[in-house]
């Protein structure tokens, strides 16, 4: 038998964000939202151990956050306060409500915190705050700031929230073109940033879960389902990136047989679902490319003028020097090195500090049989080469391909 | 929602003139029409403003803007609109936000002073 305790546990992942939904539409107050959620769970902790778990468990948490906002609410003297005490007492929900009878208001609240008018790392740190129910403490972790500084960051965003009169709702057809990558943008940036770290994976996980919600809710937006394909595509491979000291495996060298299977599965499922909409975006062609690679079982296998294609198809759809890099990168393993050589001339001048710049042309060298240059460009990438996985990675290759003398 | 909406622009930095950059009269007139213009007005450049402080007891005053920035106020206008998205529209059918920049600024509720 689950106890109290461990289905509250449950509850929290799925049942923090809605209830912090209901309670920002009902008072406007991002801070009051989290504060009657938290409440909620601290009372349910108490009370469901001794008294057994009610029928309806989230209406009842919800009721709980509810009550404590109005009570918060009537304690404040101010006008709008009162406003929104009345808005709050007239959602009064009827004696025995069902978990059914809950509003799922997530997207809402996603639009919310990703709203233009907020600057990124509000975006994100809001998005993990009120959709993860990630602590201040652990989101500054995740982020390499101080606890401190994070804490600040959320009031100021949620002070503007509260202030400049960012709508709670999920903007009109005119406006999702220009508001919906945003929420995208966000998701992925929370994926990246747990994907390069392992410490820091679960922020990996809590952007597939908020993509799969944004799905359930947007099952129209072909990029939403691309963005989930991508992160489960990639998330597929997180156990054989590393190896078991901790350094850096090249897809080339993983062992394909712990990709993991379901998710790579569902991610390759989902891509082609997006793609037939007919609308294709720059996250579902990347999602499309890391769906070739995942269908080669043996890396010699693999697809590269499929994957040339795909990156011509992005270069179309959202150009940038970093798009190029790889479809030259796959040009080269199509078509041989001595055929993307050329292509990184014209990739100096914007990519002049990118590490993967250099680190790509010393593979390419190293593969054209030229050590020499090689191990140039290896020295030129491992100046810049962000972390120590990838420093580490790169002297073993330096050293590999300095000839012996 | 009541915003205050400053026009503004950048004199060293003025963007190429756009045949679709909306009229401001128009705009006047279609914000008037829908209730969403309280009031607004152009105001003179930063060379006639004066500012004022007082400072133990003693009214100061200096020639010019109270901040020194590349960027000049020429204009305000005062809003009344549901949420930061329908001030968002408003503005960027302002003329000026075409040739310039708009900052929009909520006011401080009534009752939170």
């Amino acid at each position: 038998m689950t106890s109290p305790e461990e289905l509250l546990a449950g509850l929290y992942a799925d049942g923090w964000s809605r209830i912090v939904a209901v309670m920002v539409r009902l008072t406007r107050d991002m801070d009051l939202a989290e504060e009657c959620a938290q409440e909620a769970f601290a009372k349910a902790l108490v009370s469901w151990p001794a008294s057994g778990v009610p029928d309806q468990p989230l209406a009842w948490l919800t009721t709980a956050a509810r009550n404590h906002g109005l009570d918060r609410l009537r304690r404040a003297r101010t006008e709008a306060a009162k406003l929104r005490e009345v808005a709050l007492s007239d959602s009064s929900p009827p004696d025995f409500p069902a978990d059914g009878d809950i509003p799922d208001e997530r997207l809402e609240l996603m639009f919310t915190c990703c709203h233009p008018s907020l600057n990124l790392d509000a975006q994100v740190a809001l998005t993990l705050r009120s959709l993860a129910g990630m602590s201040t403490a652990e989101i500054a972790r995740a982020f390499l700031v101080p606890e401190k500084t994070m804490g600040q960051r959320l009031f100021r965003a949620k002070q503007k929230v509260a202030h400049a009169g960012i709508p709670f709702r999920v903007p009109p057809a005119h406006l999702l073109p220009e508001r919906l990558p945003a929420v995208l943008h966000v998701l992925y940036l929370l994926f990246t940033q747990g994907y390069g770290d392992p410490a820091h994976a679960r922020l990996s996980l809590e952007a597939i879960r908020l993509a799969r919600v944004l799905c359930a809710l947007m099952p129209d937006e072909p990029e939403a389902l691309g963005l989930l394909a991508l992160m489960l595509l990639h998330e597929a491979r997180r156990a054989a990136r590393f190896d078991d000291a901790g350094d850096l495996v090249t897809l080339e060298e993983q062992d394909r047989a712990r990709w993991d299977a379901a998710r790579t599965a569902e991610g390759a499922a989902l891509v082609e679902r997006a793609l037939r909409r007919g609308r294709a975006g720059a996250f579902q062609i990347q999602a499309a490319i890391a769906a070739v690679h995942a269908s080669a079982n043996d890396p010699a296998r693999t697809d590269w003028a499929q994957i040339v294609g795909l990156y011509d198809h992005l270069a179309r759809l959202a150009p940038s020097p970093v798009v190029d890099l790889n479809r030259a990168a796959a040009l080269g393993m199509a078509h041989g090195p001595e055929a993307a050589l050329p292509l990184l001339d014209a990739l100096d001048e914007p990519l002049r500090d990118y590490y993967l710049l250099h680190a790509t042309r010393a593979d390419l060298l190293r593969r054209a049989g030229r050590p020499d240059a090689a191990a140039g460009s290896y020295e030129a990438a491992l100046a810049l080469a962000p972390t120590e996985a990838e420093r580490r990675f790169l002297r073993g290759r330096l050293c590999a391909s300095t000839p012996r003398r | 929602m009541k915003y205050l909406m400053l026009v503004c622009y950048d004199p060293a930095d003025r963007p190429a003139p756009d045949d679709a950059a909306p009229d401001v009269e128009e705009w006047v007139r279609e914000m008037d029409a829908k209730g969403i213009r309280i009031t607004g007005n152009r105001t003179r450049p930063a060379s006639d403003a004066t500012t004022v402080r007082v400072r133990d007891r003693q009214v100061l005053l200096t020639d010019g803007p109270y901040a020194e920035t590349r960027e000049q106020m020429a204009g305000f206008d005062i809003l009344e609109c549901a949420d930061l998205d329908e001030a968002v529209e408003v503005a960027s059918r302002h003329p000026m936000a075409w040739a310039g920049m708009i900052e929009i600024r909520p006011f401080w509720p009534d009752d939170e002073s």
